[in-house]
């Protein structure tokens, strides 16, 4: 274990190497006025035993389970959900649209969870279980929620339906008896430039109907 | 859009997470929800050149009453704050918040410390922080120490976080009795950054005088900003309609926002008022309850 002043010297050092210009959460040096709670030393450096593999910033393995089937994929930490499952899975379901988590096109299931998975990496969900819309169906059986996309003609360029379905899927395994105000806030990330909400909300309900029989 | 290549590590601990951020320095940079991390490195607008990933590090998703405090652990998705009954039942403000934070799909990845220790004032905790006069705990390998909200946020996305911590728990005064809260924000569309954004907390006594008077304001600052002027007028009074408006002139006055697309100054002034105005009510119907 390093003393003090070893530390002291040693946090100057690195000080003094060159900084990158990225935005940091920090910055500033510690304000005088903090309370140093010293009885509460719960952390040590030398607890660190065994450090944790560090992947990047080439190809690193990921394993994880996409629609019910172990995988495993070699992708550079960088790489997001959306790209792992679409380019290195072939699983173009998920649509990457704005590319930034603002549309929610490429809505996967992350432990059942609907996520953005254009801004989730792929390192991020190794050992998870990811549904996508491939998924959904068992065999020629639709989902329910798919079902009543087709019967309520709940798409029309069909580029947001992907995440919609996923989204409203999600809903009716949490919640089998929404109400409209539920359908409306669990697709209220998906944006549909076609307008087909109305539609989507009348196929979520009737799915949820349908399920219940 | 591509981020910039990094290295990456997922520590199970928090000590070998210290030690990730102690070898790597200010290349190093905290992974949390990573839902305004990663957009900002896709834009190029951060390059960080080591990731350490904190979402396998157990028990740092709590949401309980302990010791005069809710205390949150920094891990706890904006999803868990809005499915807890704890928080349903007791503060209704966080439930206010939560539902306005971006979109479903963002809350089941984004974490209560994560949008506080982004340092961003468009981000909608920081208000209701002020409001409730949080305390931020930061770790490091050297222990642990307590922040004040008032002293976390240093700037355009600088925060007491230092180089070497993580946030790691939020903690809450438990309001006495009497005391209700309210939050909301003025968005063109869901997942918005607010236009403007209010946060009110208030206690009244038996007598309907205003005992305790906090309230933060989201987007309208270069950091999240506590309307000071407006919580004096608010302390001691009885809370009349005219106390009320006087308040709400003052976060008007004194806030400091800036013309963008999502309006002008003088909108934003304006919709400050009646955001004031309209969350001291709701969180003074929500005190006689």
């Amino acid at each position: 274990m390093k003393n003090p002043s070893e530390e002291q010297s040693s946090m100057q050092e690195k000080k003094g190497v060159s900084r990158r210009a990225f935005l940091r959460g920090a910055g500033l040096t510690t304000a005088g006025t903090v309370a140093l709670s010293a009885g509460l030393l719960s952390f040590k450096l030398e607890d660190a035993k065994a450090p944790p593999a560090i992947l990047g910033p080439g190809e690193a393995e990921v394993r994880f389970v996409v629609n019910g089937q172990a995988r495993t994929i070699w992708v550079e930490p960088r790489t997001t959900l959306a790209e792992a499952l679409r380019e290195h899975l072939s699983l173009t379901g998920a649509k990457v649209v704005c590319d930034r988590g603002s549309c929610s096109a490429c809505t996967v299931w992350v432990d059942g969870k609907p996520v953005n998975s254009c801004i989730t990496l792929a390192v991020d969900v190794s050992g998870r279980e990811v549904t996508t819309i491939e998924g959904l169906a068992q065999g020629d059986e639709l989902h329910p929620v798919q079902e009543a996309f087709i019967e309520h003609d709940a798409s029309m360029c069909g580029f947001c339906t992907p995440g919609m379905v996923m989204s409203c899927a999600a809903l009716l395994k949490r919640n089998p008896n929404p109400g409209l105000e539920d359908v409306k806030l669990a697709t209220s990330g998906n944006l549909c430039r076609c307008g087909t909400y109305p539609k989507v909300f009348e196929a979520t309900l009737a799915a949820a109907k349908k399920m219940k029989k | 859009m591509i981020p910039a290549p990094f290295d990456y590590a997922a520590p199970n601990t928090l000590a070998e997470a210290f030690a990730l951020l102690e070898q790597h320095g200010d290349d190093a940079k905290i992974l949390a929800g990573g839902h305004s991390l990663i957009p900002m490195m896709k834009l190029r607008f951060a390059s960080p050149a080591f990731l350490v990933d904190i979402n396998n590090i157990p028990g740092l998703s709590y949401i309980r009453e302990e010791d005069g405090y809710l205390r949150i652990g920094a891990m706890a998705r904006e999803a868990d704050l809005d499915h807890s009954e704890l928080i349903r039942s007791r503060y209704p403000i966080f439930t206010d918040a939560s539902k306005l934070i971006a979109d479903p799909q963002v809350r089941n990845m984004g974490t209560i410390g994560g949008n506080i220790a982004h340092g961003d004032a468009a981000n909608d905790h920081p208000a209701v922080m002020l409001a409730m006069r949080a305390e931020v705990v930061i770790s490091s390998a050297e222990g642990q120490r307590t922040v004040p909200i008032d002293e976390f946020f240093y700037g355009f996305y600088m925060t007491a976080v230092q180089q070497n911590e993580i946030l790691t728990e939020i903690r809450i005064p438990i309001p006495p009795a009497g005391t209700g809260n309210a939050y909301h924000k003025l968005e063109r569309k869901v997942g918005d950054y607010a236009t403007a954004g209010v946060a009110v907390q208030i206690t009244v006594d038996g007598k309907g005088f205003c005992t305790y008077a906090g309230i933060g304001l989201t987007n309208v600052n270069p950091t999240p900003m506590r309307a000071a002027r407006s919580e004096e007028a608010l302390l001691g009074q009885k809370m009349t309609e005219e106390a009320i408006a006087e308040a709400a002139r003052l976060a008007a006055e004194d806030c400091n926002p800036s013309d963008d697309l999502r309006g002008d100054e003088e909108y934003k002034r304006a919709m400050v008022g009646v955001l004031t105005r309209r969350m001291i009510h709701k969180a003074l119907e929500r005190a006689r309850r």
